[in-house]
């Protein structure tokens, strides 16, 4: 324990002191509030509107799991389906890559047009970009357990869905958590930028853009701050199953041996 | 090129899949067309036929975007702002002034977290925070704010761009320059070599398939941002700006062919970067 406040007490004192300048900064050269709030005057609009900040968390994370979810089971659920032809993975792998690399975020508006302004085309749009990244992850994870291993299988005469999950989904499984992790920064992205360009009169993304209209910017940095807050909690979540199910992994290896 | 073969008969299938999806979810709007027309005579080719040539579908056909395409881009002069070489234009210099910034801004950083100890303990837990916070939510914020301060045009945009690059490349970049192992490290110790020396000749170049590598994230970063920038600032143009245009007038052709632009352009930034780590990487001897 006492390490781990040793490896903390870093970041935390830097973090302060950023906060301390940035207060002092904005006292002392009188920048406008609509410039640059304090991060005094951020935490006081933070603490006066929560019920609104909450209302828009609620709507947008809404969009964020469920979007999420979809498109990370189904792109784990197409890895697993094209496994089986080689043909089919050298086709869509490259096309995965690059679809990785697009700004999907632009089919937006797209889909607010199909599923109309409430989080389900936020979910969309997560889906899309989610699929991707968790197919191209899953498929090189359900590769990555070794002959020697697989051979094994053989001679037990365990058939593929054995094979598959017996050795090769445990074997794929940090690679689909590496994607899992890579997925909840880019869900948050997709839905926040989603409502850009249409909600009903609420969400984080809807919040930033008409207070930013307003010109209230202490609002804007209370949304930014529960949207960091959000973000870097899922994450976290995420990694902390990782470390349960990769746990579970070794464990279970250890008591077979 | 073993792949070809299978990508192209992949991409066959996704168009033919395209084309029966667009059919099918145009269809009720074309039937309700016909029906406000009085026809109610029309065979099924009619109406297949019919849905795929709308004006204002639900998912245009893939022909009616390149028809798009080709008469934004071929038909239209490359100055007007009508068409999208213009707007594409904008986007693109905002990406790369953006990008050139993020990325020496990034590099930068790298170098200095690894040279000065303390503060790689005090930033960097910071910096990988900061991959999973939605920083894009900043964008709209920092183009009014840089507007305050007659900032206007491409330049805020730029920045937006430089701003998500740099965090990837940064990240990349000091996995990169640590990417060394101890064993080298060591030699370079018995070598007697200064920490400048053991940068330049073992740090620098073990970083390069890295530097590649947060390169392309980077890019394709830089114009994810700017394009996000256009929508928050939609007057002065881009294909963002485009985007939203399109999602106010109902235009579905018009976004997917803004769409389409942006993903040739991202893919065509990318593409040059993996050209370009392609070559350098198989000169300095890098196996995979």
């Amino acid at each position: 324990m006492n390490a781990r406040t040793a490896d903390l007490a870093p970041p935390l004192l830097f973090g302060a002191a950023v906060l301390a300048l940035w207060e002092a900064g904005v006292r002392l050269l009188g920048v406008p509030a609509i410039i640059l709030p304090a991060p005094s005057a951020i935490f006081l609009r933070l603490a006066t509107s929560v019920p609104t900040l909450a209302a828009d968390f609620v709507q947008t994370i809404q969009g964020v799991l469920a979007g999420y979810a979809l498109g990370s089971a189904a792109g784990l659920a197409v890895a697993i389906l094209i496994d089986r032809s080689p043909f089919l993975q050298r086709g869509l792998l490259p096309l995965g890559n690059l679809v990785s690399a697009l700004p999907i975020v632009g089919i937006a508006p797209i889909m607010v047009m199909w599923f109309g302004f409430d989080w389900q085309s936020k979910a969309a749009v997560v889906v899309v970009m989610t699929f991707f990244p968790m197919l191209v992850n899953a498929t090189a994870g359900l590769s990555s357990a070794g002959a020697m291993e697989r051979d094994l299988m053989k001679t037990y005469a365990a058939d593929y869905f054995q094979t598959l999950g017996k050795l090769r989904l445990p074997a794929a499984l940090p690679f689909v958590f590496n994607a899992l992790k890579i997925n909840t920064t880019l869900a948050m992205i997709g839905a926040i930028v989603a409502e850009f360009f249409g909600t009903p009169t609420v969400g984080m993304g809807f919040r930033i853009s008409t207070e930013v209209g307003h010109l209230s910017i202490d609002m804007v940095w209370a949304t930014i701050f529960v949207a960091a807050v959000a973000g870097s909690s899922f994450y976290a979540i995420v990694s902390l199953i990782e470390r349960r199910a990769t746990f579970w992994h070794a464990s279970y290896r250890g008591r077979e041996s | 090129m073993k792949s070809a073969l299978p990508v192209a008969i992949v991409v066959i299938a996704l168009l033919a899949f395209w084309y029966v999806a667009a059919a099918l979810m145009n269809a009720p709007l074309q039937r309700d067309a016909f029906a406000n027309a009085g026809r109610d005579d029309y065979s099924t080719t009619d109406l297949v036929g019919a849905s795929l040539n709308m004006e204002r579908p639900k998912l245009p056909a893939p022909h009616q975007i390149v028809a798009e395409l080709d008469r934004l881009i071929l038909q239209t002069a490359p100055t007007s702002k009508r068409g999208l070489v213009y707007h594409a234009w904008i986007t693109l210099q905002e990406t790369l002034i953006g990008f050139f910034f993020g990325a020496s801004l990034g590099i930068g950083l790298a170098v200095l977290v690894l040279s000065v100890r303390s503060l790689e303990r005090s930033m960097m837990p910071w910096i990988v925070a900061s991959q999973t916070v939605p920083i894009i939510a900043l964008a709209p914020m920092i183009v009014v704010i840089l507007n305050q301060f007659d900032i206007t045009g491409i330049a805020p945009k730029a920045v937006i761009a430089a701003y998500l690059s740099f965090f990837p490349v940064t990240v990349g970049m000091v996995k990169g320059l640590r990417s060394p192992d101890p064993l080298q490290l060591d030699l370079m110790r018995t070598y007697s070599a200064t920490p400048a020396q053991t940068f330049v000749k073992l740090r620098a170049p073990a970083s390069a398939p890295f530097f590649f590598a947060s390169m392309k994230i980077g890019a394709a970063a830089a114009l994810v941002g700017a394009v996000v920038a256009e929508v928050t600032k939609s007057e002065d143009g881009g294909l963002g700006a485009r985007l939203l245009a399109g999602s106010y007038y109902g235009q579905t052709v018009q976004i997917w062919a803004a769409l389409f632009t942006a993903a040739a352009l991202s893919a065509a930034l990318v593409g040059l970067i993996g050209l370009a780590s392609r070559l350098v990487l198989r000169r300095m001897a890098f196996t995979s």
